[in-house]
């Protein structure tokens, strides 16, 4: 980076006429102290790129060229198909429900988290995090320990005639518990990191709790909420693991979009399934896309 | 309030700011429903199954076998994303060069991709006409259907892990250090081993040890290329869903309470040195 | 307003910030909180603003309990250290903020919140910064936001928690001189809280100096940095030459010599003499009360100080008086002309 400036150097002292016992040698200057020889960083860089590529660029590529290898027409046909769109629906409606839970928990976790001090809070973000290292295939079997038909609630929910596993609700629980963590985690270090001075300035000029929440604390969170948002997004649409073990895979009816993309493949119908892999994947690019332009405005709100 | 504010409450320090109870209890409450109840049920169930019954469980060959294949084959990920991931991470932090921006936002992609969809795209490279199975094919080496083809999907999923775990302690870290290094007249190489390394120790251990919990409990991308051979390739998830689909709900039980608790083991180890990783960082 | 502070203790576990604390501020006055960190200045502020509240005692306003009212009732202007602006609103909302968050007849039409806003911008001379963000101001603009900003709920006391501490000497003086101006335009009472003593001299018609949680003098400027009511004063205010010495039978022992320097009706013994710097004459050794050794002299500008090492070790630091020039090494002595003695705690 700074190589320029440094083999200038040497040069421009000999240029101003040092006495001649002081040996300049340019050839044998060496380099700047933060970085390695050129050989080394353009190895690095290369492998970098090459295991970048490999690992991960080429399965992403892989997923539009296999979805689109016999054309539009099929690829169309796959997508207009009323499985598929009834998968569709049902994502679309598992990612809505799950998005306006999980701000909604987010926002009050994190103000009773950030804004106060407990004992056992450390603790309370802990078990928030919990859900990202339990396996989504546990995380599935739980719910049908809980509300299956050798389940805990068993008796009552056929009391009632409420059916949970094999269902909406099912799908639905077993999507929160994998993206329980995502809005909280993102808004609770940068609003413990904010402070509340903002808050105490906003209540010694007369707001009340709710209006220096929504006029103060929530303007101030607003991009990293939408990360949160996004990232939440992502995974409710994306789940796989938790939603196959509870899920039944009734088609048309408790299929989700990655379900349907498994039932396609296995009955190698490999441009269908990639059609609608595909939809998944341009979902992951969006987000990816807006998450590197949120970052900017994250650094913002931080500042 | 009034009367609050009078009579003083001795003990927990009052804030101005409103709202602590009605929120916390929210909280918990929530927490409670949709984390710690379900989690909880997973051990009341195992509690109702006899020791030796689970014992019988977790010890069969099957069982043992998927164990193995997961925690083994996530323990070789790990280290492969251990040691490329901080290739990566070097090659983003210390280096410019064309498209970095991108470069960087593509780590990401595993964390976005939804696991079907990964686990399909590398089934079809891999395969022995894909992209790049037909490529190692001639050289005898099959990836898809075998241990290998499960490595490599657990490679995708844990390599984001590493680097956004050690990507910025590496750029937080003072270039005095590394000058003041080479001023007391240590090489580029010693420099980088005794002081950047050990700088960055503790968040490489995270960055490992959270590639090597998820691999571990991961499922969607590694069942369409592991071929799922009970005794070979067939990873735990995976053998807890069969298990739940025979409607043999103790083993299933019982092997996911294996897992959790190695979840929990790992949650505690992860804590550890996440604290350590920000102590480093405030010591320096 | 008067606000009167009635035995007000506040502990965080096992730290005392206020102990048994009583002051009277009365109405209309500009009030300084002078101390070092961790004297509970700025908790006796908070408490002041029901931003804290205390363990027990008491605070009134005009004789009425403020404790009972919270902060929103209070009615208090409050600037914060770091400004405390909310950040994703520009500086005209900001202003604005507390006029707008009135509920019910105190509510006032958009137009008059426009007016009393730009009334405010002019009057802190900021009107042509109004659609800027926070984080484009320079800190003096900030402090003025501030200030604004606290004064837009009209409020009969105005807090002020170090206003000047994150400013630059030159912006931190032409401010205080600022903020005293517009304190006698306003009827508020004002309290600051500052660890800098030149800026409570200067401003403040009364300094309140505190250390460790408890009020050590109340005095105004002159009194309390020509008559010190305790060594802590003496010390933190102005420079203070110290000698440690004794009273026994009614006279002032300095090193092994008993002096004729007034023991200042303090009883038998250990005691320190404190005296400013420049109330210490040199004088021939054996003339002297106090003897010690030049050990080096330091010129600042017109001043200098000489560095002196007493008979037991101390060293103490003395103004060397025009015309005199000691050599280092010399042994020379010392006159404090004016002094005060405290009993040593």
């Amino acid at each position: 980076m700074s190589s320029t400036s440094h083999s200038a150097l040497p040069q421009a002292l000999a240029s101003e006429g040092l006495p001649a016992h002081v040996e300049v040698r340019p050839l044998r200057h060496p380099g700047p102290t933060n970085t390695e020889p050129k050989a080394v960083r353009i190895a690095i860089i290369t492998l970098a790129l090459a295991f970048l590529a490999l690992c991960i660029a080429l399965p992403v590529v892989s997923v539009f060229y296999e979805a689109f290898k016999r054309g539009w027409l099929a690829y169309v046909t796959a997508l207009a198909e009323p499985d598929a769109l009834s998968a569709i629906r049902l994502t679309l409606l598992v990612a809505a429900i799950s998005v306006i839970a999980n701000v909604t928990f987010g926002l009050i976790a994190a103000w009773a988290i950030a804004k106060f001090e407990f004992p056992g809070r450390s603790l309370l973000i802990t078990l928030i995090d919990l859900p990202f290292s339990v396996s989504p295939v546990v995380a599935g079997l739980v719910y049908v320990l809980l509300f299956g038909s050798q389940g805990l609630f068993a008796a009552y929910l056929q009391a009632w005639d409420i059916k949970i596993i094999f269902a909406l609700p099912g799908i639905v629980l077993a999507t929160l518990f994998v993206t329980f963590p995502f809005v909280a985690r993102e808004l609770i270090p940068l609003m413990q990191e904010q402070g509340t001075a903002e808050e105490e300035a906003a209540v010694s000029l007369g707001a009340s709790g709710l209006s220096t929440f929504f006029r103060v604390t929530l303007p101030n969170v607003k991009w990293a909420l939408l990360y949160g948002v996004l990232l939440c997004n992502a995974r409710a649409m994306g789940e796989f693991g938790a939603v196959s073990v509870v899920s039944g895979h009734v088609r048309g009816l408790t299929n989700t979009m990655p379900l349907h993309i498994e039932i396609l493949y296995n009955e190698y119908q490999f441009v269908a399934s990639f059609a609608v892999a595909s939809l998944l994947a341009l979902l992951a690019l969006v987000t990816l896309v807006a998450k590197t332009l949120l970052e900017a405005r994250l650094a913002e709100d931080a500042s | 309030m009034i009367t609050e504010t009078l009579s003083l409450p001795v003990g927990r320090q009052r804030s101005v700011i409103p709202g602590f109870g009605i929120t916390l209890g929210l909280t918990l409450t929530w927490l409670s429903v949709i984390v710690l109840l379900p989690l909880s049920a997973l051990f009341i169930k195992t509690s109702e199954i006899s020791l030796e019954r689970f014992i019988a469980i977790v010890t069969s060959t099957r069982t043992l076998h998927a164990l193995q294949v997961s925690f083994g084959l996530s323990l070789a990920a790990a280290v492969l994303n251990l040691i490329f991931g901080t290739i990566v991470v070097w090659a983003l932090v210390r280096y410019d060069f064309p498209f970095r921006r991108v470069v960087d936002a593509i780590i990401d992609i595993p964390f976005a991709l939804p696991t079907a969809v990964a686990g399909i795209a590398l089934t079809s490279l891999y395969a022995e006409n894909g992209w790049v199975g037909s490529l190692l094919a001639p050289l005898g080496i099959k990836v898809a259907f075998t241990q290998l083809g499960i490595l490599v999907a657990l490679i995708f999923i844990g390599l984001p892990f590493v680097v956004r775990t050690v990507q910025p302690v590496l750029a937080d870290l003072d270039a005095e250090l590394e000058e003041a290094a080479a001023s007391l007249g240590a090489s580029r190489w010693e420099t980088i081993r005794r002081v950047v390394l050990p700088a960055i120790l503790p968040a490489l251990l995270t960055g490992f040890a959270l590639a090597f919990a998820r691999a571990v409990g991961e499922y969607g991308s590694v069942i369409f290329i592991a071929g799922n051979l009970p005794g070979q390739t067939e990873i735990a998830p995976l053998l807890i869903v069969i298990r739940l689909e025979e409607f043999r709900y103790a083993d299933a039980t019982a092997i996911a309470c294996v897992m959790l608790l190695a979840s929990f083991t790992l949650l505690l180890l992860i804590n550890r040195l996440q604290r350590w990783s920000e102590m480093r960082g405030t010591g320096a | 307003m008067s606000i009167d502070i009635l035995n007000v203790t506040k502990r965080f576990k096992t730290f005392t910030a206020l102990d048994a604390v009583n002051l009277h501020i009365p109405g209309g006055q500009l009030v300084a909180l002078l101390g070092p960190s961790g004297s509970g200045k700025t908790t006796l502020l908070r408490i002041i603003a029901g931003l804290d509240w205390p363990d027990s005692g008491e605070v009134r306003f005009d004789g009425q309990d403020a404790l009972a009212r919270s902060v929103r009732e209070r009615n208090v202007g409050f600037v914060f250290q770091h400004y405390a602006l909310f950040r994703h609103m520009n500086v005209f909302e900001n202003v604005a903020f507390g006029l707008r968050v009135r509920k019910g007849a105190d509510k006032l039409p958009e137009a008059a919140i426009r007016e009393k806003v730009n009334q405010l911008l002019s009057l802190v001379q900021i009107d042509w910064l109004a659609d800027r963000r926070p984080n484009q101001l320079s800190g003096g603009q900030r402090q003025r936001v501030a200030l604004a900003r606290a004064l837009a709920i009209s409020p009969r006391i105005l807090l002020l928690d170090e206003p000047f501490g994150a400013l630059d000497a030159k912006v931190r003086k032409e401010l205080r001189r600022w903020l005293r101006n517009l304190h006698e335009e306003l009827p508020v009472t004002s309290v600051l809280v500052t660890h800098d003593q030149e800026e409570a001299l200067e401003l403040a018609d009364t300094v309140v100096v505190m250390g460790k949680g408890r009020i050590e003098q109340v005095g105004s400027p002159q009194e309390v940095y020509d008559a010190p009511a305790t060594a802590f004063v003496h010390d933190f205010i102005g420079e203070s030459l110290s000698l440690p010495a004794r009273v026994s039978g009614g006279r002032l022992h300095v090193g092994a010599g008993e002096t004729a320097l007034d023991p200042q009706g303090v009883e038998d013994g250990p005691v320190r003499i404190l005296a400013r710097p420049h109330d210490v004459d040199f004088a021939e050794p054996d003339a002297a009360p106090v003897r010690g050794r030049v050990l080096a002299v330091r010129t600042f500008g017109p001043t200098r100080r000489a560095d002196i090492v007493l008979g037991d070790g101390d060293i103490v630091e003395a103004a060397v008086p025009p015309g005199i020039h000691p050599a280092v090494g010399a042994q020379i002595g010392l006159v404090p002309r004016r002094y005060r003695v405290f009993p040593t705690a």
